[in-house]
């Protein structure tokens, strides 16, 4: 078997997408995430499909310290790892949240806990001088607009904590790719109205994983979403705060 | 939950309605709410089963939790397709109990529709298969049941039609197979004395048998057939290169202009298929896929018959009378002038304790017919009164025309279940446009 792949946030239908194309290859997986009926069917499922190792465990996001200890565990049950995939979020109600200290909580899990989780991935694979780091970011941290900022803010906050992750990781081999989705097709979309394009699980999953073992830094999915950001990102900041986003 | 609106169909593509749509992907969210709803697997039942005012989607409740390649067992969300199941199982030497002419059906779609397939006269029907069930009532109670665990309410749910609650898990015992490849047989009749004949001739009887029926050959040809005879066969048998599975890659991209399917298009191929299968008379190895599923080769071929669909017409009818029947039945849509590009003849065995299961020691005759005219409504109507007349019934699962009338007739035990239905759904919310029409809901007041 392929070493161990650990997925972060790996309830989501991207996560489970995406644990299902790294098990395809033979990657043992290692599930972290807070729901526990959830992880066990996911990985008896992935398990009895693709004939590797799945393993899970609770991560409690918010419990910042007991990430290293988590860490320490998963390396413990699936020896060595591969990578670390960041499919951790939590979009919430984005009008609720404009008021803190519920605000805090989308900035903490998308952010704050994300970065924690990454560095302990960091500091192990920096040792191994191999695999990768792939962080699943958002279109939304590109530029920060009234219908979501505290998600989008967290968001570009992780954007540049996995560029400076990548800086500093190139010296040790260690690949770290940023992931910015446009619109999928999951749970958290369903039935939402005004949305375009919309990408299914497995092609994101298909996607991830490809991404390794390509060149690219920062993967938009699909493509063409580099493009449509391209020209959010263009439009001068005093016509865009007058617009509604 | 968030819900979607979006018109729905059956694989019929008759009739279709816009239905309030969820899609749970967390097994602890397949759960009712407080409107009436109905769960939808694969959308292959061919009528208005899967249709309602919500429809709950379990598309993507489809994990497999336990399979015992030792003990060949399987336990699965009901939401996995046959497809996926076959995925893992084949290689491993193990193949489904029974399965019905398509692999893109949902388990709990197979569970629901009690289905059965090629070996019914030997196997029975995918209820008699299944360890237990793990159902999702009403009041949110998840209950395991079995043919000895809460009986009454297992017998009500296989065949029930998704209406005593959410099937959300599905135990199945599988069955031991050395190769992924069928051992075949071809017979040729040259009408339905011939072709009842060779499924009564035990000589010929093996574990899977079905028969291709040529529906619109009339007078001496009736029924003309090829009987097609199978088992799965023994790895030590086949020669050393087996050709693989046909490739699944053709497609219906559009709908066909109603006027490629008349009679004479379809009486050609008839008379080509007959000749050429008919000749197979030595016995040959086929793929399962290609045995079994013959069409899922073709994604999307209820296009065929165009945009405004099509109904299947499934009966069976008690072995007495199972010869004057399918004649009738065969005159009378011949002398219709519709083209059934499907037609389809099978002996089943015996009925199981399923209160709404389809089969019965019989014939089953299964037809396609273009929903083209409201003329379609008035030969459904006629096919009943004869179905009824020899004792026999329709297959809720291609049904989109019976009349509760007609429906309380056919199934017997309708009111023994109705009784279960008030016991675990007192307020009504499993409901589908099929239970309105067949009026197989509480009963209030």
């Amino acid at each position: 078997m392929a070493e161990a792949v650990m997925i972060v946030g790996a309830t989501s239908a991207i996560a489970r997408a995406t644990a299902a194309a790294f098990a395809a290859l033979g990657h043992d997986i290692y599930l972290a995430g807070r729901n526990a009926d959830e992880l066990t069917r996911i990985a008896a499922d992935l398990a009895i499909r693709y004939q590797v190792r799945a393993h899970w465990g609770i991560f409690v996001a918010e419990d910042l310290t007991s990430h290293a200890a988590f860490f320490n565990q998963a390396m413990a049950e699936m020896g060595e790892m591969r990578g670390v995939v960041l499919a951790m979020g939590m979009l919430g109600d984005q009008q609720a949240a404009r008021d803190f200290p519920l605000g805090a909580e989308v900035i903490m899990v998308n952010f704050t806990a994300a970065a924690s989780i990454l560095s302990h991935s960091a500091n192990y694979l920096e040792a191994r001088k191999q695999g990768f780091i792939i962080g699943i970011s958002s279109v939304a941290g590109d530029r920060g607009r009234q219908s979501n900022y505290p998600y989008g803010a967290a968001k570009a906050g992780l954007s540049a904590y996995l560029q400076g992750l990548r800086n500093r990781l190139s010296h040790s081999n260690v690949r770290v790719i940023t992931v910015k989705p446009g619109f999928v097709d999951t749970a958290m979309t369903y039935g939402m109205a005004g949305l375009f394009l919309v990408a299914s699980p497995q092609y994101m999953g298909e996607r991830i994983v490809r991404a390794v073992n390509k060149s690219a830094d920062v993967v938009y999915l699909p493509w063409f979403w580099r493009y449509i950001m391209l020209i959010i990102k263009t439009i001068p900041e005093a016509i865009f705060k007058k617009l509604k986003l | 939950m968030n819900k979607l609106n979006q018109p729905l169909s059956g694989w019929g593509r008759y009739p279709v309605q816009t239905c309030a749509t969820s899609r749970p992907e967390r097994y602890q969210d397949l759960q009712a709410s407080s409107t009436t709803q109905i769960a939808r697997g694969q959308g292959r039942s061919y009528g208005d089963a899967a249709l309602g005012e919500t429809v709950i989607l379990t598309e993507r409740v489809n994990r497999m939790l336990a399979f015992d390649s030792t003990a060949g067992t399987l336990r699965a969300e009901a939401g996995v397709t046959l497809a996926e199941v076959l995925e893992v199982i084949v290689p491993q030497g193990w193949f489904l109990p029974v399965t019905p002419g398509t692999r893109f059906v949902s388990l709990g779609g197979c569970v629901a529709a009690d289905v059965h397939g090629k070996n019914h006269h030997h196997d029975g029907a995918f209820s008699q298969h299944i360890i237990a069930l793990e159902l999702i009532l009403a009041d949110g109670a998840k209950v395991a049941c079995s043919a000895t665990e809460n009986a009454a309410l297992f017998w009500a749910t296989v065949g029930g039609m998704g209406l005593t609650g959410i099937i959300g898990e599905v135990s199945l015992r599988l069955i031991p197979i050395t190769s992924p490849y069928m051992q075949v047989r071809h017979y040729a009749a040259a009408n339905l004395t011939g072709v009842f004949a060779l499924f009564d001739n035990a000589a010929l009887d093996d574990a899977y048998s079905v028969a291709w029926i040529d529906s619109l050959a009339t007078g001496k040809s009736l029924g003309r057939s090829v009987l097609m005879t199978g088992h799965h066969a023994d790895a030590a048998d086949l020669p050393s290169v087996m050709r693989p599975a046909a490739k699944s890659t053709l497609s219906m991209p559009f709908d066909l202009p109603a006027f490629v399917l008349n009679p004479w298009t379809v009486k050609a191929f008839n008379q080509f298929y007959y000749s050429r299968e008919g000749h197979k008379t030595q016995p040959f190895f086929a793929h399962y896929s290609d045995y079994f599923y013959p069409l899922d080769g073709i994604a999307h071929w209820n296009r065929l018959y165009g945009k405004s669909g099509f109904v299947q017409y499934q009966c069976v009818i008690p072995t007495a009378g199972a010869f004057a029947a399918v004649t009738a039945l065969l005159e009378k849509l011949a002398a219709s002038r519709r083209p059934s590009f499907l037609a389809v003849l099978k002996k089943l065995g015996a009925q199981n304790q399923g209160l709404l299961s389809f089969p019965l020691a019989g014939y089953t005759l299964a037809l396609d017919i273009p929903m083209r005219d409201a003329g379609v409504l008035a030969l459904t109507r006629e096919l009943d009164a004869i179905v009824l007349a020899h004792g026999g019934r329709v297959y809720l699962a291609k049904d989109a025309l019976l009349t509760a009338q007609t429906f309380r007739i056919m199934y017997p035990r309708h009111a023994e279940w109705l009784r279960i239905k008030q016991a675990v759904d007192p307020d009504g919310r499993f409901a589908s446009s099929m239970s309105q029409r067949l009026d197989l809901g509480v009963q209030h007041g």
